[in-house]
């Protein structure tokens, strides 16, 4: 049982620094088993020196190690030694990489490197090897909420890879939306005419596939359960109640177009000759082969299409968003007329055409090609005159007021997520002591946190749209299609693709106690000292991912294939209870108290930044791959999140001598960025709150700072922590230095 | 003659402009595949002198603005510099759409009235027929007279020094006035474009039949 310490003097790193020296510090100040050097860690002999001892028996096998090379980030392939405990010196990265040359910066140059050395070595001995929690469980099904092309496609995808898939369809046929319409739009080169829905091969593959089950009139009435072991009652309308077990579950319910009744102005509901995409569909299904004809059976000769009908709209009542396939779906009814006749006339009054995909330009092309005339404008009004029906508009181009006639009306109205009940304005309700559900629970969870997946705007089930854009808050449970985001029919079932393997891996993952992402391959999971816990339910609430419930006693009970590993229960718990094996209070806590503080009189101050692993710390490397020159009064720990991060943290850094502290998280809000959706956001508010602290202490408040670090913030990162060190220089050494 | 087509035109097309223009105007047909960004007419450096720029006179065509167009001084304002055609996403010839809707608008008698690009190429156009070549000493006489007689003299009075310059430099004789030299086989010039006149006549009296 030994930790071993390895020193890498290679990338110049043994030329930059003393290694002689940093060697005794790993092992009289660290107090590791010993440090050995070699001049290329990472090669086939380096790694082979390690694995060695570590193979070794008895005493003499090295059970933990620090390795001191390059940053975290690099080599994460080579130095991988399974089971056992690794902790990263980023001396590369961290230390030469980002200090000028020159004998007037060795010696903080050294010291940092030192600094580092003696924190890594601190950190592994607080951790501890990871192991699953022992709760897994597999199941190869994979539930699918909706029985439109999306939820067909997921179910097919799910069989063709293997997996089993269920069908829980509302109304008493496949097929949804897709299914009332006469065509779509092309999916193939050259993107020129619309095509064939594809429904009706698709409710034949569903039907022949013996590895999916459909249920039809059915809805859920529970979900309870965890990634690999969901636990879901399913109703019916029309016989006896289910009870299955699935791995994950796919939500593709859809949506429901938006009501045109909103919208008086275009005489939607006075004339039945105004009619929105949907109902054009109706009447192009009916036509067949046929000329397209109104209500009271006049063949159509002169159409009009209003985009943008109550979208795209600031007005009360109207979506403000666009809903993606509407200029495609007015191109593609305006070809069912010009199809069936040249003459007659289409108009497509749009004010932006937006045809996203590969072949929405060149459909967009092919129907100017047919003489369908696309006019920018915004319509105003639309008149009933007698029979006919009279489009006022604005044209935007020769600005102007123009009119046209019209036989009939097509209006592009949106589209509205068929999400489920809003938890979050629920939670609002909740306090004034109303609750009103708008929109009936679909997945109703069993979930401490409401019945069903959080929202994102306009209704819209939240998810990371950058970097995991199927993943919701609940994980082992996906969305795709138009419930996810407006799409078209590709988008959506390129998202059905999409959201089923992400429920493959969780089915998969789960089985053996991994977090799927983005710590994917992470067996740690937090437990808590029940001893300690005053029962405050903060890590209920904090954590994003409705993972924690509470027991019957009132004590956390942790859903571990439910949990994503970052951390935030622990951040938020104010008596210091919640930890992972290889990460805990006591992993960072260890590391910042073994930074070496120097007293007042040397002048050289020290500022703690606290990174976050996703984003922050990358861009700190990157900037130092740019040799990005920064202070050597830093000394940078990497946090799972900044959610992960605890007061205690700040609290003993300004304690115990730090003269700033930085944290580095992710963009919060709506637009958030962070990779565990609201942990930026916690740290934020909690360190809000660290004045009061800070004020108790007499120290000045802008010794610790919050800031929104990208990726991609290369440049910016450092001059971040400059600003910290410009500000200690201004508010002068921490008088806690002992 | 241009009456008669223009009224058999107005009939044929009707409410349809953008038809007419496809189907008679030279490169008529891309004005269809006009997306209307606009960027042809941010890049058109004379855009500011005309009343409808490009897009706009694309948009006035769908919008069935059969007169406005054609009678527009916009078109001839275009100095064939390529600009919009080398930067339109869409790729349309819009200088060769501009000149096609200019000699169209001409052809339909709805040519702006003193349109000085308009004169000076009926004016070249003349010239030109006459002996096949171009008289440059009657052509640039004709271009100082165009706007009177005593606008002409003044014109000529300012250009003085030049054309004594380039008399010297024989770059201009004062022999042309006398007649000037033509092409060698005049007659077979004319019969040449009688043939090319017969041919387009066709052409147009095609697209006028009724349908």
């Amino acid at each position: 049982m030994k930790i071993g310490g390895y020193l890498c003097t290679g990338c110049g790193i043994g030329d930059r620094l003393d290694t002689k020296s940093l060697e005794s510090v790993a092992v009289r100040e660290g107090r590791i088993g010993f440090c050995k050097t070699h001049d290329f860690l990472c090669s086939q002999a380096g790694v082979d020196m390690i694995k060695a001892d570590m193979a070794l028996e008895g005493d003499d096998q090295v059970t933990k190690a620090v390795i001191m090379a390059c940053s975290r980030r690099a080599k994460t392939e080579s130095f991988n030694f399974g089971a056992v405990p690794v902790s990263r010196v980023n001396l590369r990265e961290g230390v030469i990489w980002i200090r000028p040359e020159g004998s007037e910066h060795d010696e903080t140059t050294q010291e940092m490197a030192a600094d580092y050395i003696r924190m890594g070595c601190a950190e592994v001995k607080a951790m501890h090897q990871a192991d699953a929690s022992g709760e897994q469980s597999k199941n190869n099904h994979i539930m699918v909420v909706g029985g439109g092309i999306t939820g067909m496609t997921a179910a097919l995808e799910a069989s063709k890879a293997g997996y089993y898939a269920s069908i829980i369809e509302k109304s008493d046929r496949l097929g949804g939306v897709m299914g009332q319409l006469k065509q779509r739009q092309p999916e193939h080169s050259p993107f020129q005419n619309p095509q064939d829905t594809g429904v009706a091969a698709l409710i034949a593959a569903v039907e022949a596939d013996d590895k999916i089950t459909v249920y039809l009139s059915s809805t859920i009435a529970k979900t309870a359960g965890a990634p690999g072991r969901f636990e879901v009652d399913i109703a019916s309308t029309v016989g006896a109640g289910t009870h299955a077990e699935f791995g994950a579950i796919v939500q593709a319910t859809g949506f429901t177009p938006y009501d045109a009744n909103n919208l008086p102005e275009f005489s939607y509901g006075k004339s039945p000759n105004v009619v929105t995409q949907l109902e054009l569909e109706a009447l192009a299904r009916a036509a067949g082969d046929g000329p397209i004809k109104r209500a009271d059976g006049k063949v159509v000769e002169n159409v009009v299409f209003v985009q943008c009908a109550g979208q795209r709209s600031t007005k009360e009542g109207h979506l403000s968003y666009c809903s993606g396939h509407c200029c495609a779906t007015s191109i593609k009814q305006a070809m069912y007329f010009k199809d069936s006749n040249p003459d007659i006339e289409t108009t497509v009054l749009f004010d932006d055409i937006r045809t996203p995909g590969a072949g929405g330009e060149n459909f967009y092309r092919s129907a100017q090609d047919k003489f369908v005339t696309f006019r920018k404008g915004k319509v105003s009004t639309v008149d009933v005159k007698g029979n006919e029906l009279q489009v006022n508009f604005k044209d935007l181009i020769l600005d102007e007021d123009a009119h046209m006639g019209a036989d009939l009306v097509v209006l592009a109205t949106g589209m509205l997520p068929n999400s489920g009940t809003d938890i979050d304005t629920m939670k609002d309700k909740d306090a004034s002591g109303e609750v009103k559900v708008s929109v009936e629970s679909i997945l109703n969870l069993n979930y401490r946190q409401g019945p069903d997946m959080p929202q994102l705007v306009n209704g819209f089930t939240d998810s990371h749209f950058i970097c995991f854009p199927y993943e919701t808050r609940r994980t082992g449970i996906y969305s795709a299609g138009p419930v996810r985001r407006p799409m078209d029919a590709a988008q959506a079932q390129t998202d059905a693709m999409g959201a089923v393997m992400k429920a493959i891996q969780a089915i998969e993952n789960s089985a053996i106690g991994r977090a799927a992402h983005p710590r994917s391959g992470d067996l740690s999971f937090p437990s808590f000292r029940k001893e300690g816990c005053t029962q405050c339910k903060r890590c209920t609430v904090e954590c994003p991912f409705g993972a924690i419930d509470e027991d019957a006693k009132g004590y956390p009970q942790y859903n571990e294939a439910r949990c994503r590993r970052c951390g935030t229960c622990m951040g938020a718990c104010p008596v210091q209870v919640i930890s992972f094996k290889n990460y805990s209070i006591e992993t960072v806590g260890a590391q910042l108290k073994a930074v070496d503080v120097p007293d007042e009189f040397q002048e050289k101050p020290r500022i703690l930044v606290l990174a976050c692993e996703n984003d922050a710390y990358p861009a700190l490397d990157m900037a130092a791959m740019k040799r990005n020159e920064s202070s050597a009064f830093i000394r940078v720990i990497p946090v799972r999140c900044l959610g992960s991060t605890n007061t205690i943290w700040i609290k003993d850094a300004l304690g115990s001598g730090y003269d700033g502290v930085v944290m580095m998280g992710c963009k919060k809000g709506a637009d958030y960025q962070c990779h565990f959706v609201k942990g930026s956001e916690m740290a934020h508010v909690r360190m809000a709150k660290i004045g009061d602290t800070l004020s108790t202490m007499n120290l000045e408040a802008d010794r610790v700072a919050v800031h929104e670090v990208a990726i991609t913030d290369i440049d910016r990162a450092p001059k971040l922590l400059d600003e910290m060190v410009a500000v200690i220089n201004r508010v002068g050494l921490s008088p806690f230095k002992f | 003659m241009t009456t008669a087509v223009n009224q058999a035109m107005v009939e044929k097309y009707k409410g349809n402009f953008l038809k007419e223009v496809t189907d008679n105007v030279e490169e008529g047909n891309w004005v269809k595949m006009c997306m209307q960004c606009g960027v042809c007419s941010g890049s058109c450096p004379l855009g500011p002198h005309w009343d409808h720029p490009p897009q706009e006179l694309f948009m006035m065509i769908r919008a069935n603005k059969r007169e406005e167009v054609l009678s527009s001084t916009s078109m001839w304002m275009c100095t064939s510099c390529y600009n919009c055609v080398a930067r339109c996403p869409r790729g349309l010839p819009i200088t060769h759409i501009m000149h096609g809707l200019a000699h169209y608008g001409k052809r339909m008698g709805m040519k702006p009235k003193n349109q000085p690009t308009e004169k000076f190429g009926q004016m070249f156009w003349d010239n030109l027929i006459k002996k096949g070549r171009v008289n440059e000493l009657k052509l640039g006489l004709g271009l100082y007279f165009k706007d009177g007689f005593a606008e002409g003299v003044k014109v000529s009075m300012g250009k003085q020094k030049l054309g004594l310059n380039m008399m010297k430099a024989k770059r201009m004789s004062p022999m042309e006035m006398l007649g000037g030299h033509g092409v060698k086989d005049l007659s077979g010039f004319h019969a040449m474009l009688k043939k090319a006149e017969e041919l387009e006549a066709a052409r147009v009296g095609a697209n006028t039949d009724a349908k």
